[in-house]
């Protein structure tokens, strides 16, 4: 589904992505883990399109299409979506109509006619159980006044309305009590399928008792230093980051 | 140089107009309104069109109006009228609504309607007043609320023919809004329409009035516009008006508004369409207790200029006042926001609060804003602010990656910078009308 081959990437002079490679398959679930400032978040929105991001080399190939070439709304269209680490606030749009709008236009995207006032009501009714989605926070300007809580659990209702192939979660974790965080991970469960991946980025283990990953990458210094089973998470909650770092720094100098 | 040399060659054609105007009017108008006429000739002959040494135009350059020689505006059939702008083509189908419908200046009968004005509510064209009772006007078109530097409304004064009077009588409630619509198309040169408005809220009265102009066509209308509104003790007054004219029409708007004790104005003013259009609202709040709120949305593109200019005098104790305009500008369009409030001496427990908010969608684009406290008193709570700023790159981001297209992102942004305003149009109906034509994407 996904294939990431030497991508490089740099916000301004700085240089953040140092060459990622990364497979992922219909049916997985990734987890991408690392220290803070490894590039874990800058990946997270490369593949989302964001504009701040400039590749300067390697390619990323989604369901077979150059998923570079795409602006950022044409990558949801094909099916990849991002829950921000930082979701935005956007006041004077309500979240319903914020909604309908991004479904709507997905579904144009498709060839399908859009979803009626009726159906939309009885789709979000259905997904805002899921993730126990507080119905008053769907009149709001989106966002806006949100706890930390409630705007995770609103990117992971968005992610149920808008039902992604590829969904990559960007410390979707950071932040949660553990009801939020089963709710979180209720979600993502939910749309685990055989069709579908999910990449998840984050700093703790804590989620992947929740979300059971197939794979595990250690980020580091801009690079995936380790990959490995669900039991390399465990080994990073041993022994935290350091001896992948040393491990990495070795390697380096091996290599150079 | 003096004020009285830029007045120019333009200025002379009104000069000469006017000779021939007041003549053909001699026998049937009464001493006073000539004298009104011939006073403001006067006081526009004496100073002409401003120029940007005039403090109170120095952002707005009537040069382009001033180069034009207009003409009167030719007579259209009602059934040649344009049916343009978002506002009049709502108003002129509203079911609900009583409204007088003003064709280059003319009032059209035919395509107002009146059957819904409660009792003893006296709506009724200006022309028609002046020709039959003009004694009831006698003390109220000459309101004395004439800026030295306002030389429009000095125009107005001398070539006023028509437009709208209404007097509401005490205590009574117009359920109806009131839709005042002028249409303007120019035929066989630039044209001249000079519309005036009065109102005249009694105690303890409520109204909601609308006034809305569009205009099409290729060549240049000028529309001077007068609207005079006086509220006495307790009335309640709801006035939009939407400006949805021509690209290269110009449209020149001076509001005078008096109020009295505990009396409430609020007054919403959408540019939307037009070349140049300045709008002076100037608020006397004269009674204790009296309340005004002005708020303001202009939308300009392409080189169109937008000016509002407000003037807020809080001359008794207790009075409020808020403003809010805000101005979204793209291509190389100005908007100038020009806002002073005064607190006499003596006006205690003052309340004002005056922002000017600017949404900048193009390099080319400019806004300027002038928040203005003049402050004589002490115990008075008063604030003013401006801001600009650009559409908000996260959040442009957001929705993107949401699905939602980069048009439609900036719409969608737009719109919820400019909906605060729209929100505050009391007539559903219309605020429905003006969304969907301006944000087609965002307001489904």
């Amino acid at each position: 589904m996904l294939s990431i081959k030497n991508l490089h990437a740099r916000a301004g002079d700085n240089e953040i992505l140092r060459g990622i490679d990364l497979e992922v398959k219909g049916g997985e679930v990734h987890a991408i883990m690392g220290p803070n400032g490894s590039g874990k978040s800058t990946l997270a929105h490369v593949l989302a399109g964001r504009e701040a991001f400039e590749v300067t080399s390697g390619r990323i190939l989604y369901q077979g299409k150059d998923l570079l070439a795409m602006s950022p709304e044409e990558r949801a269209w094909a099916g990849l979506f991002l829950a921000f680490q930082y979701p935005v606030e956007i006041p004077g749009v309500s979240n319903m109509y914020f909604l309908r709008t991004a479904l709507n236009a997905l579904r144009k995207s498709r060839g399908q006619e859009e979803m009626d006032a009726m159906d939309f009501l009885a789709l979000v009714k259905e997904k805002s159980k899921v993730v126990h989605m507080d119905r008053e926070l769907l009149n709001r300007p989106v966002n806006e006044g949100f706890s930390g809580g409630e705007k995770k659990r609103n990117e992971i209702f968005q992610m149920a309305v808008l039902d992604p192939t590829l969904a990559v979660l960007d410390e979707t974790d950071s932040g949660l009590d553990i009801d939020a965080l089963r709710v979180v991970a209720e979600g993502v469960n939910a749309l685990r399928g055989k069709d579908r991946a999910i990449i998840l980025v984050t700093h703790y283990q804590r989620l992947l008792e929740y979300i059971v990953p197939d794979h595990v990458h250690v980020l580091s210094g801009g690079r995936i230093v380790k990959s490995g089973g669900k039991e390399l998470a465990l080994e990073l909650e041993k022994k935290g980051y350091a001896w992948i770092d040393e491990e990495a720094r070795r390697a380096l100098t091996v290599g150079s | 140089m003096t004020g009285t040399a830029p007045a120019g060659v333009q200025s002379d054609a009104h000069l000469s107009r006017f000779t021939a105007f007041l003549k053909e009017r001699k026998e049937r108008e009464p001493a006073w309104l000539r004298r009104l006429r011939e006073e403001g000739m006067a006081r526009f002959a004496e100073r002409g069109y401003p120029t940007s040494r005039d403090e109170e135009w120095k952002s707005t350059s009537v040069a382009p109006l001033a180069r034009t020689s207009f003409g009167p505006a030719p007579e259209l059939a009602p059934a040649d009228a344009p049916r343009s702008g978002a506002a009049p083509v709502f108003a002129l189908d509203d079911q609900d609504a009583i409204r007088l419908v003003f064709v280059n200046g003319r009032f059209q009968p035919g395509l107002s309607r009146q059957d819904r004005l409660p009792e003893g509510v006296t709506l009724s064209s200006l022309a028609a007043v002046l020709a039959n009772e003009p004694g009831v006007l006698e003390d109220i078109l000459d309101d004395s609320m004439r800026p030295a530097g306002h030389v429009f409304a000095a125009l107005n004064d001398a070539f006023l023919e028509d437009g709208a009077f209404l007097s509401i009588p005490e205590g009574k409630v117009v359920e109806a809004p009131i839709h005042l619509v002028h249409l303007t198309r120019a035929g066989g040169g630039p044209a001249v329409v000079h519309p005036r408005t009065v109102i005249r809220a009694g105690k303890g009265s409520q109204a909601t009035v609308t006034e809305l102009h569009a205009g099409d066509g290729t060549e240049p209308v000028l529309t001077n516009a007068v609207t005079q509104i006086c509220l006495a003790d307790g009335a309640v007054l709801s006035h939009t008006k939407v400006v949805e004219e021509a690209d290269g029409a110009f449209h020149v708007g001076f509001m005078p508004v008096r109020q009295g004790r505990e009396s409430n104005f609020s007054s919403v003013s959408l540019t939307l369409g037009g070349g140049l259009v300045r709008l002076d609202p100037h608020v006397l709040l004269e009674g204790e207790g009296a309340e005004c709120t002005l708020d303001g949305l202009y939308m300009a593109g392409g080189r169109r200029h937008v000016d509002n200019h407000t003037v807020v005098d809080h001359l008794r104790p207790r009075t409020g006042s808020r403003q809010l305009y805000k101005g979204i500008l793209d291509g190389a369009s100005r908007g100038v926001f020009y806002g002073r409030v005064l607190v006499r001496p003596d006006a205690q427990k003052i309340n004002a609060n005056q922002t000017n908010k600017n949404l900048i969608l193009s390099g080319e684009a400019l806004a300027s804003s002038t928040p203005q406290l003049e402050i004589h008193a002490d115990d008075v709570q008063c604030r003013h602010g401006s801001t600009f700023g650009q559409l908000d790159d996260d959040m442009l981001f957001y929705l993107r990656s949401r699905g939602i297209s980069r048009d439609a992102a900036r719409s969608v942004l737009t719109y919820a910078f400019a909906s605060e305003i729209l929100a505050r149009v009391r007539v559903p109906g219309l605020r429905h009308a003006l969304e969907r034509r301006l944000f087609p994407e965002a307001a489904a």
